[in-house]
């Protein structure tokens, strides 16, 4: 059943590691869904999406299952009139953030979202927030834009252009000191425990980006340097080498070894020396390997199955056969940036297929013939696995726990280790020979 | 444009898919951006169910806009066609790929499949959830029942009907199904059809079998059983089973439309045995329930049989209610009309904020949109409609039809109540360290949980206060004031400067509260 939509392309060859491009219908989220994590992590800033009702249906899905007083998003929706361009569009923003920013006083800044309707349309979001900004200088509120529409971005490439249009809110100073920026969303937990192990190494220069509250964002400089916490933000490392900001390279700190080789990338950066920094990282780093070997007795030889989400892929594959002895059988990825993704690539086995891009039914297809023990996916495709036999980790949770730095090693494990774990607890439950019934 | 915290329903496409997925060999292909995957979710995490919906997605990305998105769509029919083998098909297109405007129809009838394939118009940005579940159910029926040229129906049987509108995603539609079939077999009357829940391709070509209809959502059925009834003459039932009442008067009609007599004893017998309701709402323990202001917001059917019940079964005092379901705004604003109130229409959740602010009620009986309303004004609220979200769709029987829904709702309805010991030793005594004035109900957690919209309640309340500035309280009937419970403060308040409007009083003072309060028999 080959079809110009299925047919895979050659493979293009990284250092031994085999990667094929697939195409076909794609199982992902859009990057809107970014707007689920980043109103949490930005305190005081407000995510208005101006798009459909299947934009506003989407988040409420997501989000909407807790119970908010006062969300921190909402969607224009676009109606029939401003298609037959009965209604000035730009009127018509201007009149549903002036109705927002009344009812809402304590927001600080504004992201315009835009949405696969907007797109297609080609509203000029990045104008209007222009416009808007001198608009509500007054009253102290910055108006910014970026895309989370689905032709555009998987995921968490919203967090990526999010951050992108925070870029340009950052001041430029002529300072000399040496910085250094860590980028990407992380739990405040994981900053401070960071922030504490760059205190022992004594490192001051260091800030996270996004911070907290949009009015904190930190400087840059020629001496400014970043380091990504995240795999996802190949545009935001874009932007800021842009702006004469370089990039500090190194694994992801996911588990034990990523850790240690990110943090090992920032004190050789701050000239550090090797005691030092052994003796930073020496309670963590013993506390995570041992917290680690544990779960590694429940993982060895597990074959695990990888469908594409994040782009955390990658690193997490490479925390599951380094640390934890599985065996990967398919990494799917929505995206390989095979520049920032080098030193991951290096450290995983030669043999594991790699896909970028997807065609679902597929690479279901080859799913259930490779019949791993554990499948790493979707929310769309974990229910419907687990009925036909399969044990899965839903992937989004990886993206909505604290999985970075030495502390969280055990956790991203357990994450893993859960529901196979869960599987084996409730053995007696799901065999027909020990049932009641029988 | 429209600034939308929540919206109350979906895309139309999402109707669509909600009748495809509950049916067993119909496929949906669906042209949409890459993302609009996220409704599988809604079925396989929200409802969980335990196997993907029937839709394949074109999920084009930005690069393939420059290309040939129309052979994307043919190939994605024709794939779906050979990988899955449904009976027939419905194409379509979601809000991004409407504005492309491909044309699903002409390029699937292009590809000249083997099954009936019934293109969808979905005006995306017009309609919206419900009215696409509708339309779908009804091209499907009418095109797969057309050319049947009467029913085959049983002679000498048992009457039969067919049960329309149950869909995935569905609120409590799976155990109302369950609810409504044994009732119907206690009057001796047998189900054909049960549409589109359950149903496969063949089973909507049997439809016409039946003597009759039952129309149990008529947001998603009514449109197909009128086509029905014009059709093949079969008619359908306008009451809906919902609480005691209107399930007494349900078995009466349905009785009717089967032509056969109602067997009062045993549907009274069956009555007892199934129904503990009725018992409930008349024990001294629900005494303290009559009057209870209570607000309600949701689709026009839920809401509007759910006014009764309030009304006549649990003696509440309807303050006010609404629908966002516009194509049943005559009937809901007709049964306003006879309260002597103004039905709310709208789809516009801050509309809805204002009144439930304004009207300041006791309890809310709305969709999970309006338990966000609740949260910031500190109101105990039940969800009797759509939207919802995954607690829901309950593991335990839990219908909202017929005797055992009437016990349903009253459990569910009283939960986010006070209890009468506590909301009495509130009244008498206020200054306790746990329970404290303010404080969420002590059976759902207690104060801690809820200190924060309590504060917000305050704020709303003076904020009220700022607006109506020319009327302003004394010290002492400010404190007075706080003496009065809770949950019916606003209410206090709203009343006491209304008295005052009306007599011409710029102030209130204790003297005007304790008039007011006299005046108004509260």
């Amino acid at each position: 059943m080959e079809s110009c939509q299925s047919a895979p392309s050659l493979n293009s060859g990284f250092k031994g590691v085999q990667i094929t491009q697939e195409q076909g219908q794609r199982e992902v989220f859009c990057g809107l869904t970014g707007i689920v994590w980043l109103h949490r992590k930005i305190k005081d800033a407000f995510f208005l999406v101006i798009g459909s009702r299947t934009c506003a249906h989407l988040i409420q899905s997501a989000a909407g299952v807790m119970i908010f007083a006062e969300p921190r998003f909402a969607t224009a929706i676009i109606d029939d009139r401003d298609l037959a361009g009965l209604a000035d569009a730009n009127d018509e923003l201007d009149r549903v953030v002036n109705q927002l920013l009344g009812r809402r006083p304590d927001i600080k800044l504004l992201f315009l979202v835009g949405s696969c309707p907007s797109e297609v349309i080609k509203l000029d979001l990045g104008k209007a927030a222009e416009r808007l900004s001198i608009k509500y200088s007054d009253s102290g509120v910055r108006v910014l834009n970026y895309s989370g529409s689905g032709i555009e971005t998987t995921f968490t490439e919203g967090e990526d252009a999010c951050l992108v249009s925070l870029i340009s809110q950052m001041s430029f100073s002529e300072s000399t000191e040496k910085k250094l920026l860590i980028v990407g969303t992380l739990a405040d937990i994981v900053e401070d425990q960071m922030a504490r192990i760059f205190n022992k190494m004594g490192i001051s220069n260091v800030c996270f980006f996004p911070s907290r509250l949009s009015s904190t964002l930190p400087p840059l400089s020629k001496n400014t340097f970043f380091i990504l916490a995240q795999p996802f933000l190949n545009e935001t490392a874009k932007g800021l080498e842009a702006k004469g900001v370089k990039r500090l390279s190194a694994k992801f700190p996911f588990g034990v070894e990523g850790s240690k080789a990110w943090y090992k990338a920032i004190a050789t950066f701050f000239g550090v020396s090797s005691t030092v920094f052994d003796e930073a990282i020496k309670a963590p780093l013993e506390r995570a390997l041992k917290a680690v070997q544990v779960k590694k007795n429940i993982f060895q030889d597990k074959k695990v199955f990888i469908f594409p989400d994040s782009q955390l892929e990658i690193s997490l594959a490479r925390f599951l056969c380094q640390e934890l002895g599985a065996e990967i059988v398919e990494i799917g990825t929505p995206y390989l940036n095979k520049k920032l993704m080098e030193l991951e690539l290096l450290a995983l086995p030669n043999n594991v297929p790699i896909y970028e891009g997807q065609n679902v039914e597929n690479q279901l297809q080859r799913c259930f013939d490779k019949k791993p023990d554990l499948v790493v996916c979707g929310l769309g495709l974990a229910n419907p696995l687990e009925a036909k036999g399969f044990t899965t980790k839903w992937s989004i949770e990886l993206v909505f726990s604290p999985v970075h730095g030495f502390e969280q090693a055990a956790d991203l494990a357990e994450l893993f280790c859960r529901p196979l774990d869960r599987h084996d607890r409730l053995k007696s439950l799901n065999t027909v020979e020990t049932g009641v019934l029988n | 444009m429209k600034l939308s915290m929540w919206t109350y329903e979906g895309p139309p496409h999402i109707g669509a898919m909600r009748v495809v997925t509950g049916m067993k060999d119909v496929h949906y292909v669906l042209h949409a951006p890459q993302g609009d995957t996220y409704a599988d979710l809604l079925f396989t995490m929200i409802e969980r169910l335990k196997s993907r919906p029937p839709v394949s997605y074109t999920t084009f990305q930005a690069r393939d806009l420059g290309r040939d998105t129309a052979e994307l769509f043919k190939n994605a029919v024709r794939e779906a066609y050979e990988r899955f083998q449904p009976k027939a098909m419905i194409v379509g297109a979601s809000c991004t790929a409407e504005l492309i405007q491909d044309d699903p129809g002409g390029l699937a009838e292009a590809v000249d499949l083997p099954i009936p394939v019934i293109p969808l118009e979905l005006p995306a940005y017009q309609k919206k959830e419900n009215w696409g579940a509708s339309e779908t159910l009804y091209h499907l029926v009418r095109a797969l029942c057309l050319n049947v040229e009467t029913g085959k129906r049983k002679i000498g049987c048992k009457p039969t009907c067919n049960i329309l509108g149950p869909t995935a995603l569905g609120f409590r539609n799976k155990d109302d199904v369950k609810e409504i079939s044994k009732l119907l077999d206690q009057l001796g009357i047998e189900v054909n059809v049960v549409a589109p829940l359950g149903a496969s391709v063949d089973n909507l070509r049997a439809i016409p079998n039946a003597d009759f209809n039952i129309v149990l959502y008529p947001e998603i059925g009514r449109l197909t059983a009128e086509w029905l009834k014009k059709r093949f003459g079969q008619d359908y039932n306008r009451k809906i089973p919902y609480g005691v009442l209107s399930t007494r008067e349900f078995i009466e009609e349905v009785c009717g439309l089967a032509n056969i007599q109602v067997k009062r004893k045993e549907v009274q017998a069956f009555e007892s045995k199934s129904n503990d309701s009725v018992w409930y709402s008349s024990s001294v323990d629900s005494n303290y329930l009559t009057n209870k202001r209570v607000y309600l917001f949701g689709d026009a059917t839920h809401v509007m049989n759910a006014v009764r019940v309030a009304k006549d079964e649990f003696a509440f005092e309807v303050v006010g209610f609404g629908t966002y379901s516009r194509e049943f705004a005559r009937e809901i604003r007709q049964l306003a009309d006879e309260m002597g109130l103004k039905a709310l229409v709208t789809d516009d959740y801050l509309e809805v904020e204002a009144e439930i602010e304004r009207l300041q009620p006791e309890l809310i009986l709305g969709s999970q949109m309006e338990r966000h309303i609740g949260k910031r004004m500190g109101i105990g609220a039940s969800v009797i409609s759509a939207p919802m979200h995954v607690q829901d769709f309950p593991c335990r029987y839990s219908p909202q039809y017929g005797y055992e829904g009437a016990n349903v709702l009253f459990d569910t309805w009283i939960h986010s109540l006070m209890m009468g010991l506590e909301e009495h030793l509130i009244h008498l005594f206020r200054d306790d360290s746990e329970f404290k004035d303010d404080a969420m109900p002590s059976h759902l957690g207690g104060s801690l949980k809820n200190e924060g919209s309590a504060a917000k309640k305050e704020l709303i309340l003076s904020g009220l206060q700022e607006k109506e500035r020319e009327i302003f309280w004394d010290e002492e009937a400010t404190l007075e004031l706080k003496k009065i419970p809770f949950f019916v403060r606003g209410k206090a308040k709203r009343n006491t400067e209304k008295y005052a409007e009306e007599i011409g009083c710029k102030s209130i003072s204790l003297e005007t509260l304790y008039d007011a309060k006299a005046y108004y028999g509260n």
